[in-house]
């Protein structure tokens, strides 16, 4: 589905991103955990398509609608409509735009891209209010604009919302636990695994290895400074979990000794 | 080539001004004698006014950033006999269902464009020059009182009034919307130029909306005031929609006189024009006055479109409630000055104001300076302003959910003007300025399938 191969991001001249490899098949759940300013989240931004950051090396092989194309050579839209999906750490706040007009402009665009009949009024209404109870969001949501004073939990929920509506072939969730309580959290984790299927596959991004009870995930990837440093199966995040961080970096600094020497 | 002394300019400014002071002296041949003398003596007050102010200069602070040169050393005509530039067929797309509408072609009266329909018993909607002759003491205790003559411009309508609409609710009366449309034409070689002056009186407890709107077509300059007296409770809400040609001057004053626990409402929406001024001053003059005042304008090319507000807390309780937008692209540019002044006494004022400029290309201009002068010392007053333009995050954002580019940025201007748009509460004149965000806007239909 999807293929990271060697990529490096930088943000104005500072490397972030140094050489990062992944693959991920249909279907499977991969988490991506690491500490602050290790680049996670310039890692999802990239995949998404924002044009802040400089890719100097590297591809991103993904299996859209229209075949195996870099992701790279495309832009946010198109991305978006040949099937990716990222649900910000921080959704933006739109006043003015209606929350149901906003994803009726959304959806109408993709269907497009895909060859589907856009839909009216009436049909979207329909398929908005099934799709509202995945994730327990208020019908009064709906009609607000698009994340305007929405609580940090109603933002994440919103975007699981809209995920569930876009039917992404893959999507990225950046931090999506990050401010949620428990009860947000099982709610939102809720909604991903009813989304989970055979030719949809999830990148999950998080600090906490709390997320991953409830999302659990098919494999664990540690990025430190900007490398992945360790992958495993889910046991590896409760190993994080009990260790922390700082053993991978010291184990890191080991290894890459012979280098540099 | 030699370059313009400050003298010379003077002098040129100063023929600019006598030219006009010659032309008043032929208008006044051409008055009915049965003019009242209280008129006369209006118009010969203020033309001496006017004589002494002259045309403003860019060194005065009120005019810093409007440069009126262009109108005074232009040469304009004022049409006379029949207007008949304009037919019913032309006009219906400016027009809509409404208690009562009458239409004004370069400053006059056109009474085969009117309708009247059924007013509530004592309402009187009519033309200025009709009221004048027929019931000039209706008229008199407010005609030129409110809006003074230390404006120039002002000054100059009030020596050259002679048509206009004069709209009288009476006390506890239901009026509904009443339509004042002014057009205007003229071409290079004849510009003309029109005074249009309102009164509208709305009586204690009377509910009265008012739209005015200002349309036409080549070289013309509109100069229009409007003085409005909102009675005791009474609710009046005032939309002038100003969409004149490329060409055109418009400088208009709005004069808002506000008596106690009225809810006297001005939405100003300027949308076309070339070199556009538009002064609105509200004195809220008695107890338990809420006040509001909403504008929205769009430049683009090299339109400038210059707003003044003056809102004035005479009296305790108070509130006042301002918010300004503006959407400049090209080389646009657009000036806010907005003062709130607080008397001595007005104790529990309530006033807000917020201007708020969206920069779409690097060559347009916003400047921006809300001003307050409190002079009681238990108010609330905030003020505020910003220029910016679109959020980089929220096009991402957009974008990121399948939304193209231009579409996403078009959604997102539309979405800074739709608080003005919404809180216009007659539909007609919402859905216009809608449709003509959606011709304006690059990705206008995405933009219509989604709101």
């Amino acid at each position: 589905m999807l293929t990271i191969k060697n990529l490096h991001a930088s943000v104005d001249g500072a490397e972030i991103l140094k050489g990062i490899d992944l693959e991920i098949k249909a279907g499977e759940v991969h988490a991506i955990m690491g500490p602050n300013g290790s680049g996670k989240s310039t890692l999802a931004r990239v995949l998404a398509g924002q044009e802040d950051y400089e890719v100097s090396q590297g591809q991103i092989l993904f299996e859209g609608l229209t075949g195996e194309r870099n992701l790279l050579e495309m832009d946010p839209e198109e991305r978006a409509r040949e099937g990716v999906f990222m649900a910000f750490q921080y959704p933006v706040e739109i006043p003015g735009v209606s929350n149901t007009y906003f994803l009726k402009a959304a959806l109408n665009a993709v269907r497009k891209h895909r060859g589907l009949p856009e839909l009216d009024a009436m049909e979207f209404l329909t398929l908005v209010r099934q799709k509202m109870k995945l994730v327990q969001m208020e019908e009064t949501l709906l009609h607000r604009p698009v994340n305007e004073g929405f609580s940090g939990g109603e933002k994440k929920r919103n975007e699981i919302f809209h995920m569930s509506v876009l039917e992404p072939r893959f999507a990225v969730l950046d931090e999506t636990d990050s401010g949620l309580d428990i009860d947000a959290l099982r709610i939102v984790a809720d909604g991903v695994n009813s989304l989970r299927q055979a030719d949809r596959s999830f990148l999950l991004i998080t600090h906490y290895q709390r997320l991953l009870n409830y999302i659990v995930p098919d494999f664990v990837h540690v990025l430190v400074d900007g490398r992945i440093v360790r992958s495993g199966g889910k046991e590896l995040a409760l190993e994080l979990e009990e260790k922390g961080y700082a053993w991978l970096e010291v184990a890191q600094e080991q290894a890459v000794q012979p280098v540099t020497a | 080539m030699p370059t313009m002394t400050d003298t010379a300019i003077e002098t040129l400014e100063r023929a600019g001004t006598a030219a006009w002071l010659a032309d008043f002296e032929r208008f006044q041949r051409e008055l009915p004698s049965s003019e009242p003398a209280a008129v006369r003596a209006l118009r010969r007050m203020a033309i001496e006014r006017f004589a002494a102010l002259g045309f403003p200069t860019l060194q005065q602070e009120h005019w810093r950033l409007f440069n009126a040169a262009p109108i005074a050393r232009g040469s304009f005509v004022r049409p006379a006999g029949e207007p008949t530039a304009f037919d019913l067929t032309e006009i219906a797309p400016l027009t809509f269902e409404a208690a009562a509408r009458l239409v004004f072609v370069d400053g006059r009266f056109a009474p085969r464009l009117s309708q009247l329909g059924e007013l509530p018993a004592g309402t009187i909607v009519t033309s200025l020059a009709e009221a004048l002759e027929r019931a000039p003491e209706k008229l008199e205790p407010w005609l030129g009182q409110l809006a003074g003559t230390d404006h120039p411009f002002v000054a100059l309508n009030t020596a050259f009034l002679r048509d206009g609409a004069f709209v009288w609710a009476p006390r506890g009366a239901v009026v509904g919307t009443v339509h004042l449309l002014f057009l205007s034409s003229g071409t290079e070689s004849q510009a003309t130029v029109s005074f249009p002056r309102n009164l509208i009186v709305a009586g204690e407890n009377s509910q009265l909306s008012v739209v005015e709107s200002y349309a036409g077509a080549g070289h013309y300059f509109t100069c229009p005031v409007t003085e409005l007296v909102a009675g005791p409770a009474a609710v009046v809400d005032h939309y002038k929609v100003q969409r004149e040609s490329r060409d055109a001057f418009h400088v208009a004053t709005f004069q808002v006189q506000a008596e106690r626990a009225s809810a006297p409402s001005s939405h100003s929406i300027s949308i076309g024009g070339g070199l556009v001024r538009n002064d609105v001053n509200a004195v809220l003059a008695g107890e338990g006055i809420d006040c509001i005042l909403n504008g929205l304008y769009l430049v683009e090319g090299r339109q400038l479109v210059d707003n003044h507000m003056r809102v004035e807390h005479a009296r305790p309780h108070c509130a006042s409630h301002e918010l300004y937008k503006g959407i400049l692209d090209g080389k646009g540019r657009a000036v806010f000055d907005g003062l709130i002044y607080v008397h001595p006494g007005a104790q529990k004022t309530d006033a807000k104001q917020s201007n708020r400029n969206l920069l779409l290309s690097r060559d347009a201009l916003a400047s921006s300076n809300p001003r307050l002068e409190i002079f009681a010392d238990d108010v609330r007053c905030t003020h505020g302003s910003t220029v910016g333009q679109l959020d980089d995050d929220a096009v991402f954002y957009l974008r990121s959910r399948g939304i193209g580019e231009e579409a996403a940025r078009s959604l997102l201007t539309y979405a800074f003007a739709s608080d003005i748009v919404e809180r216009i509460k007659v539909e007609p004149v919402r859905r216009d300025l809608e449709e003509f965000l959606f011709a304006r806007l690059p990705q206008g239909e995405v933009v219509r399938q989604a709101v």
